[in-house]
């Protein structure tokens, strides 16, 4: 069987139940813009994480870094906002 | 009366509201959400009565709207409730939203309606507007004759609603005022036989997100999630899952009235239509509700004279029975279709349509005429039901309609 066939009616849990976790549904690819992040002006203020509604923004401790999981990110922009120190741009996907 | 009796049966004089509620209080309902709106005030008021004198274990909700009540009902049968309420008119209307949400979460809710017409201008009598509104809604649409039919049918529906087939929220109708409000004998069962025949709720297995198969519910030891975002890629399966539960409906539907009949000694045809003098009935009229009892007497005054005519009362409108209807006006050589509701702009009332369209595919096509009647609680008397049976008497002779929707009991 192939993988990405999509199940047919009959074969689906009823009641929109979902039979996979939600982590496995990748929204990243609903963005338009990604947010790319400078190392050298960030204070490392983690305000990005706090703010992020997607949790996809994290504080690495063993190399001092913020990653972040475009598996998950939707481009929202509420980092770039919200960064005290301008260290997040806001860059359109396919741009470098 | 004896067969009532042999069967620990009870008669009591009860107006269709109480009659409703006399049922709700012996199917062991774990919730009941409401907000009052005439003339299915006196079901919920009845039932609280009930709750504050410790006749039912019953958690009572005074909701702020009908549209918190239903959603109240939705949510508590989605953690695995018995769940009641009752509406009519602009409250069923206001429910309109959750209506959909209620059938698309397979929560199999049960509602009483006791129909009434809609504003403007307010009116607070019988016609079918309200729940003919949500006839695309996802629920099974039971219709009643008179009191005992409500008492009899809202038993039925939880069975019919919480079957695993099924899943589907069941709304029974009475008509306003010419059942909620009018004393009737009604022959009850014992509460233990109602018990033992609704049994307790029972929850398919699903699969859930991490691949394991657990209770249709919201529990959290098992959790799922019920009715999320469903775009493009799914949400048609869904629906369609949703029709399938219809289309298994009827004949669960039957086979739940014929083993309520074991324990009460009362049929409604078979449960999802009722003929009256079909066999033979050339002058057939179709009707649904309150209206039936009279269009009895008036065949029966009929036959006394020799003229072959018959009824054929709709019991369940959703899901449609086609096949008992096509079978059932299979001789009729001539049909009136009676219709206590309006579909402005519509070629007839929504019986109407679907009556015409199911007789479509048959091999006959006997001339079919619709009757709108009855708007805000105006009177059918017999004699008007006689006019209509005389017109269908020309038409069968003449084979020509001249109207085929025509307005009846309407002053020019």
């Amino acid at each position: 069987m192939n993988p990405k066939k999509k199940k047919g009616w009959k074969e689906i849990p009823m009641a929109g139940v979902c039979w996979v976790p939600s982590t496995s549904y990748l929204t990243g690819d609903w963005k338009t813009y990604r947010p790319v992040w400078d190392s050298e002006k960030c204070t490392r203020c983690v305000l990005c994480h706090l703010f992020c509604p997607d949790g996809a923004i994290t504080w690495k401790a063993q190399t001092n870094e913020m990653i972040f999981n475009y598996d998950y990110c939707k481009g929202c922009g509420i980092c770039e906002a919200e960064c005290p120190v301008d260290a997040i741009s806001m860059k359109l996907e396919g741009e470098p | 009366m004896t067969a009532i009796h042999q069967k620990g049966q009870k008669v009591i004089a009860l107006n269709g509201d109480e009659a409703v509620a006399y049922a709700v209080k012996q199917c062991d309902v774990d919730v009941v959400a409401a907000y009052p709106i005439t003339p299915q005030t006196i079901i919920v008021e009845k039932f609280s009565e009930y709750v504050h004198d410790g006749e039912v274990d019953t958690e009572f909700i005074c909701t702020e709207s009908e549209h918190s009540a239903l959603t109240c009902c939705l949510t508590a049968a989605a953690v695995g409730a018995r769940t009641f309420t009752a509406t009519a008119s602009a409250g069923l209307a206001l429910m309109h939203e959750i209506l959909y949400v209620t059938s698309g979460c397979r929560a199999p809710v049960v509602m009483a309606v006791a129909n009434r017409a809609l504003s403007a201008p307010i009116n607070i009598h019988c016609d079918h507007s309200d729940s003919m509104a949500e006839r695309d809604s996802g629920w099974i649409q039971l219709y009643a004759e008179n009191s005992q039919e409500a008492y009899d049918s809202i038993i039925q529906a939880f069975r019919i609603a919480e079957h695993l087939e099924i899943l589907l929220p069941t709304l029974v109708g009475l008509d306003g005022f010419f059942l909620s409000h009018t004393l009737e004998n009604v022959a009850v069962l014992p509460d233990e036989t109602v018990r033992n025949f609704v049994k307790q709720r029972q929850f398919p297995l699903v699969e859930n997100h991490d691949g394991k198969m657990v209770p249709f519910k919201l529990d959290p030891e098992n959790p799922i999630t019920i009715g999320p975002l469903d775009l493009q890629d799914y949400y048609f399966e869904h629906k369609r899952q949703q029709e399938e539960g219809m289309q298994k409906a009827p004949e669960i539907i039957r086979k739940i009235h014929d083993e309520f009949a074991e324990r009460s000694g009362r049929t409604y045809g078979n449960g999802l239509v009722e003929t009256y003098g079909l066999d033979d009935a050339e002058l057939v009229t179709v009707c649904l509700g309150s209206t039936a009892g009279t269009v009895k007497t008036v065949v029966d005054q009929l036959r006394a004279k020799g003229v072959k005519a018959g009824l054929l009362r709709i019991r369940a409108f959703r899901p449609l029975p086609v096949q008992d209807i096509v079978e059932a006006l299979r001789n009729a050589k001539a049909i009136a279709v009676m219709d206590r509701s309006c579909s402005f702009g519509g070629y007839g009332g929504p019986v109407f349509h679907e009556i015409r369209h199911a007789l479509y595919d048959s091999n006959l096509h006997p001339p079919t005429v619709d009757y709108i009647y009855g708007l805000g609680g105006r009177d059918m008397p017999q004699h008007m039901i006689q006019r209509i049976y005389q017109d269908l008497e020309k038409i069968r002779i003449t084979g020509k309609i001249q109207h085929p929707v025509q307005f009846i009991g309407l002053r020019e």
